[in-house]
């Protein structure tokens, strides 16, 4: 994220870059690289398995970082069809919440949904080449940023309709119930979905019907260009509240705190306790999407710098990655190398991608 | 119906015993029989358990099934439509009651923008295997809000699938199809034929969607008619008959996928065509009808091909005025004697 070279850091292992997005296999190299600790044997295991978890969730919110300033880059050079929208800032609400899953889990996603789907297990190669309009792409090209869907993952599709996902994730926890499937559903969306009826009308339902769904709610303080609080009345916790569903707020810059909270409310609604909402404030870096670039006239440059220099999730969980003693600046600035590795020639692999071919056009509209 | 039934759909193939059913009954027995066989379907809506609707479409079916299949909700529409869409992803066969076609305005975000683009926007990796079933139909004085028929606004949309059955064993056959296909389908009934009866076949009825009947076979005028007006054009018919005027009459059952080719080859067969459907006739039902007939039988064609839809207002509570609104039979009779007038007389209009 400091714009260093990645060229002057190791890389201790070169792969297309497609074998490595599994939770799983990042898991396993980190525990393999043996930087939480020296020692081997049987009482360090569970130390070391969690400062592995550890170092994957900061691989995690490095990806989402550098996969953002990719896409950034490839619409100001034209690169990229439409628009987009910037997930840096938020990451540790994505990652935060993913950790509390289990890949057979589902979650819903937004307009700005490249975080969610990072975090549930994406791959960046097949997400550039589906923002790019690529036949490879998760989407074969036809959904393109705002509407992404990895199922294998359980992600259930971003949504370019506010709210419009609230039914959809609702609904699968309703399907997971009646299945006694035991997932959970994770329904994502911004603090401007709180004007759409829809999620009202859902979570009467989750909670009449106990239905295995968690909404996170990201406060990232902006409907699109107007603060949320001239947007929002009243507190935006005793909403679900009047419904009776089990609420939680944290802190979304603070990756360990919201999957502390996360892991709690996932628990309860696979337990049968019914439905949760989680608030996380967080705050979002770029504009509203890349082409929102003079933004002064709805928040100021201090404000922006102030989330970045003091705020930033990023630093924040570095710094006590290495006040726990669980990695050293060479340990995360590997990281962070071996993550624009992966993304460059993830967007490398996006662009030399072939389009759709012209028969692909009527195909899908019927299953 | 007294006329004879020919059809290309299934219940033609096989020849069992047929009892007379009402519309009602027809689509409770499509539902049981679904239920029974695929422990994924199950029904929400509002009232559907013990109310059985307001229709009394559904009575029993909680009783076989329980409260988690027929799921009484809130009166959220778009919540619950939203619940199927999610529900479909997932592995499930929801069939949404929507109680009045009126409230498809309310549900539209989660069919148009949800259900019907899920498979395309994924690439075909997501499918959404769902139905919604509701209503159309005017004349039963229920006033501008409970009389609309919006089936012209759902099958303006790739990605979904719409039926429209007229007879009891239309809406069986038609609904156990809805319910096995891969695809979002609504269907919608008229809410004045739910007590009609009609034959419909004892056991198994799927009929494909995609596939028009003919419901009485002619010579000299085709009448395409959609759910309701199918008896308004039977009756139509009737009266053309002592005018020695012949007229066939063709259901196209499912407007998408709409059977292009027994239309045409029904139009070339007798060279006049009127469409008759009880949506609103401007940007309507009949009005993409009219066109493809145009397309494919214009040079067989002896006169235009003639609309006949719901006047272009909302529909008025009055009942003298609600009942110049809707196409009849005297109306249909009429423009159709227009039309053939010139062969019979052996001159030009």
């Amino acid at each position: 994220m400091s714009g260093r070279s990645a060229a002057s850091k190791p890389t201790p292992r070169k792969s297309g870059g497609k074998a490595r997005a599994g939770r799983g296999s990042a898991r396993a190299e980190t525990a393999r690289g043996g930087e939480a600790s020296s020692h081997v044997g049987e009482a360090q295991a569970p130390a070391e398995e969690a400062a592995a978890e550890h170092l994957f969730t900061y691989r995690q919110m490095m990806r989402i970082r550098v996969f953002e300033e990719h896409a950034n880059e490839l619409y100001l050079t034209a690169k990229m069809p439409g628009l987009t929208h910037m997930y840096a800032g938020e990451e540790a609400v994505a990652v935060g919440v993913c950790n509390a899953l289990q890949k057979g889990d589902n979650i819903t996603s937004t307009h700005r949904g490249h975080g969610h789907c990072i975090a549930k297990g994406a791959r960046l190669d097949l997400m550039f080449a589906e923002l790019l309009g690529k036949v490879s792409g998760y989407n074969r090209g036809k959904g393109g940023s705002m509407h992404i869907a990895d199922q294998d993952n359980g992600n259930l599709g971003a949504n370019a309709i506010v709210g419009g996902s609230a039914g959809i994730a609702t609904g699968a926890a309703l399907s997971a119930q009646l299945r006694g499937s035991g997932q959970v559903v994770v329904c994502f969306f911004g603090e401007g979905a709180l004007g759409q009826g829809l999620l009202y009308e859902v979570m009467n339902m989750a909670q009449l019907w106990k239905l295995p769904v968690v909404y996170v709610c990201e406060n990232n303080l902006y409907n699109e260009y107007t603060h949320y609080e001239e947007t929002t009345a009243g507190d935006i916790l005793a909403r679900p509240r009047a419904f009776g569903i089990h609420t939680a707020e944290v802190d979304g810059q603070d990756v360990n705190a919201v999957s502390e909270a996360a892991t709690a409310l996932v628990k309860r609604a696979r337990g049968g306790e019914g439905p949760a909402f989680l608030l996380a404030h967080t705050y979002r870096y770029y504009g509203h999407h890349v082409g929102d670039i003079k933004r002064d006239y709805y928040r100021s440059q201090d404000e922006e710098s102030h989330w970045k220099r003091d705020r930033d999730p990023l630093v924040i969980f570095g710094r006590w990655l290495q006040d726990a003693g669980i990695a050293t600046p060479a340990d995360l600035e590997r990281v962070e190398a071996e993550v624009r590795d992966e993304a460059a020639e993830a967007v490398a692999y996006g662009l030399e991608a072939p389009y759709p071919d012209d028969s692909e056009v009527s195909m899908h509209v019927y299953a | 119906m007294s006329t004879p039934e020919r059809s290309g759909g299934a219940e033609a193939v096989a020849a069992p015993a047929v009892r007379s059913i009402t519309f009602a009954q027809a689509v409770n027995e499509a539902l049981a029989e679904e239920m029974r066989r695929d422990p994924r379907v199950f029904i929400l809506g509002e009232d559907v358990a013990e109310a059985g609707t307001p229709f009394k479409v559904l009575s029993g079916l909680v009783e076989e099934f329980g409260a988690e299949r027929v799921r009484d909700t809130p009166i959220s529409e778009a919540g619950f439509t939203g619940l199927a869409v999610g529900a479909a992803m997932t592995g499930m066969r929801p069939v949404v009651d929507l109680m009045f076609g009126d409230f498809l305005t309310l549900v539209m975000d989660q069919l148009v923008n949800q259900a019907a683009k899920t498979h395309y926007m994924s690439g075909g990796k997501l499918k959404v295997p769902m139905v919604l079933r509701t209503t159309l139909g005017a004349t039963r004085r229920s006033a501008a809000q409970h009389s609309q028929s919006l089936h012209a606004w759902v099958s303006h949309v790739p990605g979904l699938k719409v039926a429209l059955p007229a007879t009891p064993a239309d809406a069986k056959g038609l609904m156990k199809a809805a319910i096995r296909d891969d695809n979002p389908v609504v269907i919608l009934e008229d809410k004045l034929s739910f007590q009609d009866k009609g034959p419909v076949p004892e056991g198994e009825l799927v009929i494909p969607l995609g596939r028009a009947a003919v419901k009485r076979t002619g010579t000299d005028i085709t009448f395409i008619a959609t759910s309701s007006m199918v008896y308004v054009a039977l009756q139509a018919a009737e009266q053309l008959e002592a005018h020695g005027i012949s007229a066939e009459v063709v259901d196209p059952r499912t407007t998408v996928p709409l059977d292009v080719d027994t239309l045409v080859a029904s139009a070339r067969k007798t060279s006049r065509v009127i469409v008759v459907d009880e949506g609103h006739q401007s940007y309507g039902v009949s009005a993409e009808i009219a066109a493809v007939v145009a397309d494919g039988a214009f040079y067989h064609l002896d006169a235009p091909v003639r609309r006949m839809g719901a006047m272009d207002v909302p529909i008025p509570f009055s009942p003298p005025l609600e009942d110049l609104t809707v196409p009849t039979s005297n109306g249909l009779a009429a423009a159709a004697r227009q039309m053939c007038e010139p062969r019979l007389t052996g001159g030009p209009r």
